[in-house]
């Protein structure tokens, strides 16, 4: 099979297919960062440029750190350092970008729809590293990639997904993805956070913290906004973690040998207590370190693969 | 100056169904007879309206014009000569220009751009509240002296109820409609679609059904407390109708329209991010579409009205929830319409009352094809088929959902005042 998408711009528009070819690429692309050279040719004069308009750490690190071990040349921008601050748009930005010739662009954008609209302008390759609230295909890939890891499997798995759904793109693009590799998801928060037809993406609503837990193979957490406080979703803190959090006792509930992931950053405390956090059951760190990966084999297929040597 | 329209079928609901000959003369309609029964005389214009639909001119009650302030996006005169391409002779100027239509100079500003333009008629609607600012009431009496004939804070609506109740008590007084754009912004909260799984899916934050219809309740409780009359803008939710319908039922002196998306697409229609389709009211759901076509057909929705929103392609050239909200509709109002006359929603008289006859009403005149009326008059090809392309458009907007679809049926020549505004090619 030859992967052919110029872009990856959500999980919606992969096959089942292509995301089993994304995580076979990465599984094989994970042993490159435990050699003590960790550094491929495979995208040697390649360029990426990772625009990030929105703030983010370990995304932007992740893919700045997956484009150098496979010796492509990276450059970044930020909204603050990019000419969006003096009024020019998103299109604009574009067309200059695309004018210095890079590969691919690597965009986060605070709209969703951005790199959708962007990928329509360049004629480089285009990843969305996170768009508003609606996609974040690299973290859900990584997460698919981490679940299969632990349980050798995606389909006839139960996966919870906890918090704040209606402004997670990262739990649409998990469950578009998990959905499609034969996974059972269901999703769980108090209903100012659970947006309208979202089962239509494929998932049940569980009633429940107890009952969405219940005989669970993974149990995902969302990080809780602690940004949106004050707002209106949630009285406070105290009474989500009474009701959401996810603590021993809850936990207990799940499978035996149940994994719990975080897309992080976390708050301790308040969606995910320490001792599981910490836990020998937790793979929180294992999404990251599989993040790196993931990211290598996003670049190898968009810009190092097949799809430039045989087409056109 | 003397036109002879001959051998036309005449529709003119409640008046007029059949062909005839028109007999047009200073600016009026002189008389309408049997075929071949007028008398030709020297410095007659014939026209030979065989196979063509004469209908009263229609109206546009829901336009934005754009002038004074935003030139860039539309001005009175392209805007007009938009509106009588589409077969319109008349069309209702929303306030929310720079300046605001609030007071009699923006208004006779306004007037005067439209009789320059020599095109369609404008009548522009006031401002309910100074600055539609929603604090207290515009010059309403002086504003109709000047011309207005309609009030309304479209576009910011007003959220105090008690200048709401205050403005509609006014306007009974002062014998003009208000026109509502009946909008909880405190429920939109940036939304910028429909909210449902199209949103969910999209990622987009959605408006509920219920930040229209909550207003729509708030003002029938008002139009009953107050006994004047309210009519609604561009309805687009079930619940709104369904509201509607039971007030009317009871009495209350409320109207309403619909505009030719809300019948023709929903929230399902929009292709990823394409801000073509993003309008407020957003497009709904397909129960909606049913609901409005529903409430066309059994005369809870009185009228058609495009929402006419020209806007420049830099200010929809953008990331969804930072595009500007609106779409035309001047241009394809009339052959979309026509769609629920090809799919038997609606009669062609039923669609004449929808597009001409009653929106004149609530302008405050008659429009009838009668002797000694203004000769306000389009004339249809049913039968001409063609393909929408907005580079054709005479609106400086080109941001219609509508580019590409196939059509049947358009104005081959629109008359204002017994002149001939238009004219296809």
């Amino acid at each position: 099979m030859r992967f052919d998408k110029k872009d990856i711009l959500d999980i919606q528009s992969l096959s089942h297919e292509e995301i089993a070819m994304i995580l076979d690429t990465a599984q094989g692309m994970k042993e490159i960062s435990e050699r003590p050279v960790k550094k491929v040719p495979t995208l040697r004069g390649k360029t990426i440029i990772l625009f990030f308009q929105e703030p983010s750490t370990r995304t932007k690190l992740s893919f700045e750190l997956a484009a150098k071990r496979l010796s492509a040349d990276t450059v970044s921008i930020s909204k603050s350092s990019s000419s969006i601050v003096k009024g020019e748009t998103l299109i604009d930005t574009a067309k200059n970008l695309e004018a210095m010739k890079p590969d691919v662009i690597v965009m986060r954008h605070s709209s969703s729809g951005a790199a959708f609209q962007l990928s329509k302008r360049v004629g480089c390759s285009v990843i969305n590293a996170g768009d508003g609230i609606h996609a974040h295909p690299s973290q859900a890939l990584l997460d698919m990639m981490t679940i299969r890891e632990a349980k050798g499997r995606l389909d006839n798995l139960t996966v919870a997904i906890v918090g704040d759904i209606s402004h997670s793109r990262v739990a649409r693009s998990d469950i578009i993805g998990l959905s499609r590799m034969g996974a059972d998801v269901r999703i769980c928060a108090p209903r100012t956070m659970i947006p309208m037809g979202i089962e239509q993406l494929g998932c049940s609503v569980a009633p429940d913290m107890e009952s969405c837990v219940a005989d669970a193979d993974v149990v995902m957490m969302l990080r809780i906004q602690k940004e949106r406080q004050g707002n209106i979703l949630f009285p406070s803190e105290r009474e989500y973690a009474g009701l959401y959090g996810l603590n021993k006792a809850r936990l207990a509930l799940a499978k035996d040998d149940v994994t719990v992931m975080h897309p992080g950053p976390m708050n301790r405390g308040v969606e995910i207590s320490s001792d599981i956090a910490d836990s020998g059951c937790s793979m929180i760190l294992d999404q990251v370190t599989n993040g790196v990966a993931l990211r290598m084999a996003l670049f190898y297929l968009v810009a190092g693969g097949s799809r430039h040597a045989d087409t056109d | 100056m003397q036109i002879l329209i001959k051998r036309a079928r005449v529709v003119d609901p409640g008046n007029i169904d059949g062909y005839k000959d028109i007999l047009i003369r200073d600016g009026k309609f002189q008389s309408i007879t049997d075929p071949g029964q007028a008398e030709e005389s020297d410095g007659l214009q014939v026209i030979d309206a065989k196979g063509l639909t004469a209908i009263p001119g229609l109206i546009d009650v829901h336009v934005h014009l754009r002038e004074p302030g935003h030139e860039y996006k539309e001005t009175v005169a392209s805007g007009l000569r938009a509106a009588a391409r589409g077969g319109f002779t008349a069309v209702c100027a929303m306030p929310n220009t720079t300046p605001v239509n609030d007071n009699a100079q923006v208004t006779a500003f306004i007037i005067d751009q439209g009789k320059k333009a020599g095109s369609a008629k404008v009548y522009p609607a006031g401002a309910v509240s100074l600055g539609s600012s929603g604090i207290s009431l515009a010059e309403i009496h002086d504003m109709k002296q000047a011309g207005i004939r309609a009030v309304t804070d479209d576009g910011l609506p007003v959220s105090s109820s008690q200048l709401m109740r205050r403005a509609l008590e006014y306007c009974k007084t002062m014998d003009i409609p208000v026109l509502v754009h009946a909008e909880d912004k405190d429920l939109v909260n940036g939304g910028a679609m429909n909210e449902g799984p199209r949103a969910t899916q999209l990622g987009i934050k959605g408006i509920p059904n219920a930040a229209e219809s909550v207003m729509v309740n708030r003002d029938i409780a008002l139009a009953e407390l107050t006994g004047a009359r309210v009519h609604f803008c561009h309805m687009s939710t079930a619940e709104s109708i369904e509201a509607i319908r039971q007030a009317k039922q009871k009495g209350i002196p409320v109207s309403c329209e619909t505009a030719p998306h809300y019948f023709s697409l929903t929230d399902n229609d929009i292709p990823p991010y394409d801000t073509h389709y993003k309008m407020n009211p957003p497009l709904r759901s397909e129960t909606d579409r049913l609901a409005i076509i529903q409430g066309l057909k059994d005369g809870t929705i009185d009228m058609i009205a495009t929402d006419h929103a020209p806007h420049h392609a830099d200010e929809k050239d953008l990331e969804f929830d930072r595009a500007a909200f609106g779409i035309i509709g001047l241009e394809t109002a009339l052959p979309v319409s026509l769609k629920l006359v090809e799919q038997g929603h609606l009669s062609l008289p039923e669609l004449v009352e929808k597009m001409a006859k009653a929106p004149a009403a609530l302008m405050g005149y008659n429009n009838d094809i009668t002797p000694g009326n203004p000769a306000d008059l389009t004339l249809i090809d049913p039968e001409s088929r063609f393909t929408v392309d907005p580079d054709t458009f005479l609106s400086k907007g080109r941001n219609t959902p509508f580019k590409g679809w196939e059509v049947t049926g358009e104005a081959v020549m629109t008359l204002v005042d017994g002149n001939i505004v238009y004219s296809r090619q």
